[in-house]
C-alpha cells in the first residue's frame, strides 16, 4: 500500500470513530448542549481541554518555531503552560462554584449589569473567531500535503465533520472526541519523537536525551561555526523585554481565553476543577516538553545531513526528494562547488529549510513505517478539529445563551434555546470555513489579537470578580473598555501593514513591548482602571457580596436563608 | 444568628488560609518561570544542568515540569483544607439535566 493509501485509510477510520461518538453523544437538553450536563469526569476534561488547547500549529509548526527561535522559543513553552497555573489557582474553582455556561454569564451576574454581559460576549465572539480563522486553515493544510487534495475541498471535510458532531452532540460531543483525538494527536508526536531520540542519544526519552545528551550543545556550536544564532544563548532574535512581556501576556491570555475557561463549568464539582486543571497541564506538558527536543535533535539532525555534503547524494535521501517537491526544503548550489553550505547571508545560503518540516519529516529522517507517517496526518487532523470545535461552542453559547436568551429573549423556551445554539453552532461553522479558504491577509496576526485581547479584558474581570468584594460594576465595565480599547489600538498600529497595507508600521513598539506582549499592558490598565473607579463609586449591592462569599467556598452555604 | 456568624468565620479562615497557599505557590511559579528561565537568563546560563545551561533548561523543560506539580498540589491541598473545614461540596441528588435558573 502506499503512503497516501495508509494516510487516507486512518484518516478514514478516525473519522468514522469522531462521528460514531457525535451520534452517541447526542443531547435533548441546554446542559448537556453548553456544559456536558456537568458530569464529565476530572481526567476525561483534562484530556478535552488539552486536545482543545493544542491547535494543528502547536503540533505541526510549534517545534519547527522553536527550533528557530533558539532559547527565545521560551515564549511560547512557557507562556502557553503557565496561564494554566493561574486558571487552577484563581479562576476554575470559583467559576465552577458559580456553576452556570459561560464566562460572559459570570461577568454579567457579578456585575449586575446586560451591559457588562454584552461586553464580555461580544469580546468572547470576537477572540474565538480570531482563533478559529487558523484552525479551519490547519484542516486544509493537513489535507493537502498528505491527500494531496485540495486546501478547499479540506476545509470542506472539515467543516462536515465538526459540524455533525458540534451540533448534534453540543459540549457533549465535542467533549467525548476531543477525548479520543488527544490520544490520536498524542501518540502521532511521541512516537517519531522517541525515534529520533533513541537514534541520535540512545535514550528513547526524549526529555532525558535531552538533558543527558550533548547534542544541544553540538548544535549550538555548529550553528555558530555556520555563522547562524547560538542556539542556547538567551536574547539572540528577541529582546529580553519582549521575551517577558510575550511570555506574560500569553499565560495571562491563556488564563482568560473563553474557551478554555467554560471547561471547567463541565465537570461535576469544584473539587474536579480543581483536578482537571492539573490533568490538562499533565496532557499538555508532554507535547510541550518534547516539541523544544524535537527542535533540537531534527535540526542538527537536518544541518549534519546537508552541510558541507555534495548534493547529489543529499538528493538520493528518499525524504529529501520528497520535501523538495512540496517547496518546504529549498536546495540550491549556488557557487556551483558541488556542495551545500549553510550561512545566514541569504545571498550565499544553499539551504532554506521551512518550519513544518521539522515535524512533519521527523518520521521519515528516523526511518519509521508507513503507518507511523499516516499517524501523524491523522495526528495534525485532529489536533486542527478539536481546536476548531471547541472555539465553536465557545462562540455559539455567547451568541445564543448570554446574547439571545440572557439578554433579549429570557422567555425563550428550553426548546428555543437549543434549537438558537444549534443554529449558532452551524453559521460559526461556516463562517470559519470561509476564514480557512479565504484567509484574512493578517491571519498570523490574530494569535497576538486573541491572546492580547483576552488577556487585557476578561481576565482581569473574573479574577478581581472572586477576589475583590468591593468590584462592582462601573470598575469592571471601564476596566474592559480600557483594556481592549488601548490593546486593539496598539496592535492595529503596530501591525499597520498587515492589517491596513500601510508602507511601515505606525508604531514600532510601545516601552519596547511589541504586538505579542502589549496585552500584558493592557491587563495592568484594565487592573488600575477597575480599582480606581470602583473606590469612587458606589459598593455592589449586598446580594453581590453574598454571591461573592458564597463562590469562594465550595459547600452550599445559602440554603439556610 | 450566633450559628451563621460562626459559619463566616470559619468561612472567613478558610478563605485565608486559599489565599496564603495561593500567593506562595504563585511565587514559586513567578521563580521557575519568569525568574529562572527569563530574569535569570544569562547569569544562569553558566550554571551547568547536566549537559544543559541551568536558565535555558528551566525555560524549555523544567518550568512545564513545575507547573504541572503545582497545580496537583495545590488540588490536594485544598481537599485537605475543604475537608478540615467541612466546606465539602455536596452534590445534591435531585440532580436533572435542565437548568436550575429557570424556576
Amino acid at each position: 500500500m502506499t503512503t497516501e493509501g495508509i494516510t487516507l485509510t486512518l484518516v478514514l477510520i478516525t473519522f468514522a470513530i469522531y462521528i460514531y461518538i457525535g451520534w452517541w453523544s447526542r443531547v435533548k437538553d441546554t446542559s448537556s448542549f453548553f456544559v456536558a450536563g456537568k458530569e464529565i469526569p476530572a481526567v476525561a476534561n483534562g484530556a478535552a481541554i488539552a486536545a482543545d488547547w493544542m491547535s494543528a500549529a502547536s503540533f505541526i509548526s510549534m517545534a519547527g518555531l522553536i527550533s528557530f527561535l533558539g532559547y527565545d522559543g521560551t515564549i511560547y513553552l512557557m507562556g502557553w503552560t503557565g496561564g494554566y497555573v493561574l486558571l487552577a489557582l484563581l479562576l476554575a474553582p470559583y467559576l465552577r462554584k458559580f456553576g452556570r455556561y459561560t464566562v460572559p454569564d459570570f461577568i454579567g451576574d457579578r456585575y449586575y449589569s446586560n451591559g457588562a454581559r454584552a461586553v464580555a460576549a461580544i469580546a468572547t465572539v470576537f477572540i474565538s473567531l480570531t482563533y478559529v480563522a487558523g484552525q479551519m486553515r490547519g484542516v486544509g493544510i493537513v489535507f493537502s500535503r498528505y491527500l494531496q487534495v485540495d486546501i478547499a475541498v479540506g476545509v470542506f471535510i472539515g467543516m462536515a465533520i465538526v459540524a455533525f458532531f458540534a451540533v448534534l452532540g453540543g459540549m457533549k460531543g465535542i467533549t467525548w472526541t476531543q477525548v479520543i483525538q488527544y490520544f490520536v494527536l498524542i501518540i502521532a508526536f511521541i512516537i517519531p519523537a522517541a525515534a529520533i531520540s533513541l537514534k541520535l542519544t540512545g535514550n528513547p526519552v526524549p526529555q532525558l536525551g535531552f538533558v543527558f545528551s550533548d547534542i544541544a550543545k553540538n548544535l549550538s556550536e555548529l550553528q555558530v561555526q555556520l555563522g547562524l544564532s547560538e542556539y542556547l544563548k538567551p536574547f539572540e532574535n528577541l529582546s529580553a523585554m519582549n521575551v517577558f512581556a510575550i511570555t506574560l501576556a500569553l499565560m495571562i491570555g491563556t488564563a482568560g481565553l473563553p474557551h478554555v475557561i467554560i471547561r471547567f463549568y463541565t465537570v461535576k464539582d469544584v473539587r474536579s476543577a480543581r483536578w482537571s486543571a492539573g490533568w490538562a497541564l499533565i496532557f499538555i506538558a508532554l507535547l510541550y516538553t518534547t516539541a523544544p527536543v524535537i527542535g533540537v535533535f531534527a535540526k542538527y539532525n537536518l544541518i549534519n545531513s546537508f552541510n558541507n555534503e555534495a548534493i547529489e547524494q543529499v538528493r538520493e535521501i528518499s525524504w529529501v526528494s520528497k520535501w523538495e517537491e512540496t517547496g518546504l526544503l529549498q536546495l540550491d548550489d549556488k557557487n556551483g562547488d558541488g556542495t551545500l553550505s549553510f550561512s545566514s547571508d541569504p545571498d550565499t545560503n544553499e539551504v532554506i529549510i521551512d518550519r513544518d518540516i521539522i515535524v512533519l519529516s521527523t518520521p521519515e529522517v528516523a526511518e519509521l513505517s508507513l503507518f507511523i507517517i499516516a499517524l501523524v496526518a491523522a495526528g495534525g487532523l485532529a489536533a486542527a478539529l478539536s481546536t476548531a470545535s471547541g472555539l465553536l461552542l465557545a462562540m455559539s453559547s455567547a451568541v445564543s445563551h448570554d446574547l439571545y436568551y440572557r439578554i433579549f429573549r429570557p422567555e425563550a423556551s428550553e426548546k428555543q434555546r437549543l434549537v438558537v445554539g444549534r443554529w449558532m453552532i452551524f453559521l460559526a461553522v461556516i463562517v470559519a470555513g470561509y476564514f480557512g479558504i479565504k484567509p484574512p491577509g493578517f491571519v498570523g496576526e490574530v494569535v497576538a489579537f486573541a491572546f492580547g485581547l483576552a488577556a487585557a479584558s476578561l481576565f482581569p474581570a473574573i479574577f478581581l470578580g472572586i477576589f475583590d468584594k468591593r468590584m462592582n460594576r462601573e470598575g469592571a465595565i471601564w476596566g474592559i473598555l480600557s483594556g481592549l480599547t488601548f490593546t486593539l489600538v496598539m496592535i492595529m498600529l503596530m501591525r499597520s501593514v498587515q492589517i491596513f497595507g500601510t508602507e511601515a508600521q505606525i508604531l514600532d513598539s510601545f516601552l519596547g513591548i511589541n504586538a505579542q506582549g502589549i496585552g500584558v499592558v493592557g491587563a495592568i490598565i484594565n487592573f488600575i482602571v477597575s480599582f480606581v473607579v470602583s473606590r469612587r463609586t458606589q459598593a455592589p449591592p449586598e446580594e453581590i457580596s453574598r454571591m461573592v462569599e458564597d463562590i469562594r467556598v465550595p459547600k452550599v452555604m445559602d440554603q439556610t436563608d | 444568628m450566633n450559628v451563621r456568624q460562626e459559619l463566616s468565620e470559619k468561612q472567613k479562615e478558610y478563605w485565608k488560609k486559599n489565599l496564603r497557599l495561593i500567593i506562595g505557590l504563585l511565587v514559586i511559579w513567578f521563580l521557575v518561570s519568569l525568574f529562572a528561565g527569563i530574569i535569570m537568563a544569562k547569569p544562569f546560563s553558566n550554571i551547568p544542568f547536566f549537559n544543559l545551561p541551568l536558565s535555558f533548561w528551566f525555560a524549555q523543560q523544567g518550568s512545564i515540569i513545575f507547573f504541572v506539580i503545582l497545580i496537583f498540589y495545590y488540588a490536594r491541598k485544598m481537599d485537605q483544607l475543604d475537608e478540615q473545614y467541612d466546606v465539602k461540596e455536596v452534590i445534591l441528588a435531585n440532580k436533572s439535566g435542565t437548568e436550575e435558573d429557570d424556576s
